[in-house]
């Protein structure tokens, strides 16, 4: 029978180790450095490979022992180890709670949105009903989601709760108290913001009054993220069951076009929102999956694209269409890549080093970047010319914290890839940034409309 | 001489903030450093360092990057922050005190120890 050579015995220590949960392959990593290098100068000193080997493992020590203290260092990791084996995040009861407690938030938003046309706003009336739904829609669904997470984290202080209340009341009185010209641009631009702000307002509520810790921030990115892909889901689900209800009514004759209209797509919107909200709660670790694939997936095709894109520019020489639809255009592109960022930042685990996926996900950035500068190149001289309108102030705007975030973050990741930095500088970064979204969202929203004198 | 267990591990926080204060470097690295200062005599379980630089990184007294070895091998190293090395400032007073102490009460017990009963 051959020996083993040292880098299968090298193996099956690693092996060894990973049937441990709470370590991970980087803690793995490190530790095989420590052997290797303690193994090589036990080789210098003249002892041969394997009792080199030997003396090297024993020296690391009683492996269970390690494992243990990792653990103990490390017990989030073995948490969700627990989730996935067991199916389930909490206790059955209070699961069972939180799932009610999402059901009644869930059907009362989709008796709020329903008032209004007690009233007499139909959502299928006339222009100036749709300019009173538009402004408040967030309204109607975002406090509920406000009240599941003051709920479910226990929010016991009254104080908080009034924090909690202030964004919102200020927003409900703010929209409806300013004289808008109904469809004008300033109003388009609160509907659009109000919602963000307010989102971003949530995070207090999702942290349980801890909004200013940077883990707790992380982890409301997270969390809207995976929001977002479950809504998506959800609302894919509720296009094919609306499709099919039309056409199976349609069969026998009757056009429930307008029931849809008016009752299923509205509540469904709303209830929805906070269904997809307790969705991630209650199942991460599914998710948990999803988002890093569909980030491995979509970064390297937009890399690839924008490189196409900046190559075919360069050889046509033709320069970008100066339109205001342009601006927003490449707003939605960093937003992506922002977004693209956000979800890889958040997926990744901090410790494990500098791999291939980060040079192609510092190449997105770099390329976004070197796309939106040609842009805003393009069309400074039309800004200048026709003056600041609300929405290419907003787009301007927008544009330029995007990339004030991303040009920083290019750098850090840059820092990292290099060995100068711990990548929890990068979600760190990120983290410190949101309050800027925020500030802006609310800027936006509330002091536009007045600066732009209703426009 | 065999030192006991407690005491290892009590001086181990400090030990570690104190060696990576004279600049970065890796676990292999600081176990030597630790072993060269005692003269052999201060021995760790190599393996228990790795949990502790964790601990220490997650109370923000150090930070950690991925590096090369000379030998291109991944490694990790560690680097003091500003917190660490205000820790390592109060542990460097906590145990001058235990250090002050120790000496004045040993000396002592030594010298009733040396006198004929």
């Amino acid at each position: 029978m051959s020996k083993p050579t040292l880098e299968e015995r090298i193996g099956q220590w690693r092996n060894y180790l990973e049937k441990w949960p709470a370590v991970r392959p980087a803690d793995i990593d490190e530790l095989e450095d420590h052997l290797r290098s303690q193994i090589e100068a036990l080789r210098q000193a003249g002892l041969d490979e394997d009792e080199a080997f030997l003396v090297a493992v024993k020296r690391l020590g009683d492996l269970d022992a390690i494992s243990r203290e990792f653990a103990i260092e490390y017990s989030e990791r073995l948490w969700k180890q627990l989730v996935v084996i067991a199916g389930s995040p909490t206790s059955p009861l209070s699961s069972q709670r939180d799932t009610m407690l999402a059901v009644r938030l869930a059907v009362a938003s989709a008796v709020a949105i329903k008032i209004p046309s007690l009233f007499g706003y139909h959502l299928s009336g006339p222009p100036s009903d749709l300019a009173f739904y538009l402004p408040n829609l967030s309204l109607f669904v975002l406090p509920f989601l406000a009240i599941f997470f003051g709920l479910k984290r226990g929010l016991r202080q009254l104080d908080r709760w009034f924090w909690l209340a202030i964004p919102f009341i200020a927003a409900g009185l703010l929209v409806n108290l300013m004289p808008f010209k109904a469809g004008g641009q300033t109003q388009v631009l609160t509907a659009i913001h109000l919602p963000i702000a307010l989102w971003l307002m949530l995070c207090y509520a999702y942290a349980g009054g801890q909004w200013r810790s940077h883990e707790q921030r992380m982890n409301y990115v997270r969390f809207s993220g995976e929001w977002f892909i479950y809504y998506t889901l959800i609302a894919l689900g509720g296009a094919v069951l609306m499709g099919l209800t039309l056409f199976i009514f349609e069969a026998i004759g009757l056009n429930v076009e307008q029931a849809i209209i008016e009752w299923v797509l509205p509540c469904g919107a709303m209830g929805a929102v906070i269904i997809a909200a307790w969705l991630v709660e209650y199942k991460q670790s599914v998710i948990e999956n999803i988002a890093p694939v569909l980030t491995w997936l979509f970064t390297p095709l937009f890399t690839a694209l924008l490189l196409i894109f900046v190559v075919v520019m360069i050889l046509t020489g033709n320069a970008i269409q100066i339109e205001r639809e342009v601006l927003i255009g490449f707003d939605l592109l960093l937003v992506l890549v922002l977004g693209l960022l956000l979800y890889s930042i958040s997926a990744r685990d901090p410790q494990q080093p500098p791999g291939r996926f980060d040079w192609v996900q510092l190449l997105l950035v770099v390329s976004a970047l070197l796309v939106d500068v040609l842009a805003l190149w393009a069309m400074a001289a039309r800004i200048f010319e026709f003056g600041f309108s609300p929405n290419k102030t907003a787009a301007l705007g927008l544009n330029l914290l995007l990339l004030v975030n991303l040009a920083w973050s290019a750098l850090l990741y840059g820092r990292f890839l290099a060995g100068h930095i711990p990548f929890r500088r990068l979600e760190r970064w990120q983290t410190a940034y949101l309050p800027v979204f925020a500030a802006w969202a609310w800027f936006v929203a509330v002091l536009f409309p007045v600066i732009f004198n209703y426009r | 001489m065999e030192i006991d267990k407690d005491l290892v591990a009590a001086s181990a926080t400090p030990l570690v903030l104190a060696i990576l204060s004279e600049g970065e470097s890796y676990g292999y690295a600081i176990i030597k450093r630790v072993s060269e200062m005692s003269d052999g005599e201060l021995q760790w379980t190599d393996g228990m360092l790795y949990p502790l630089l964790h601990r220490l990184e997650r109370h923000g007294y150090v930070e950690s990057f991925w590096g090369r070895s000379e030998s291109g091998r991944q490694r990790k190293y560690y680097r003091l922050t500003r917190a660490g090395a205000e820790q390592l400032d109060r542990q460097r007073r906590q145990w001058q005190v235990v250090d002050k102490t120790m000496k004045g009460i040993l000396s002592l017990a030594i010298d009733q120890a040396g006198q004929p009963a």
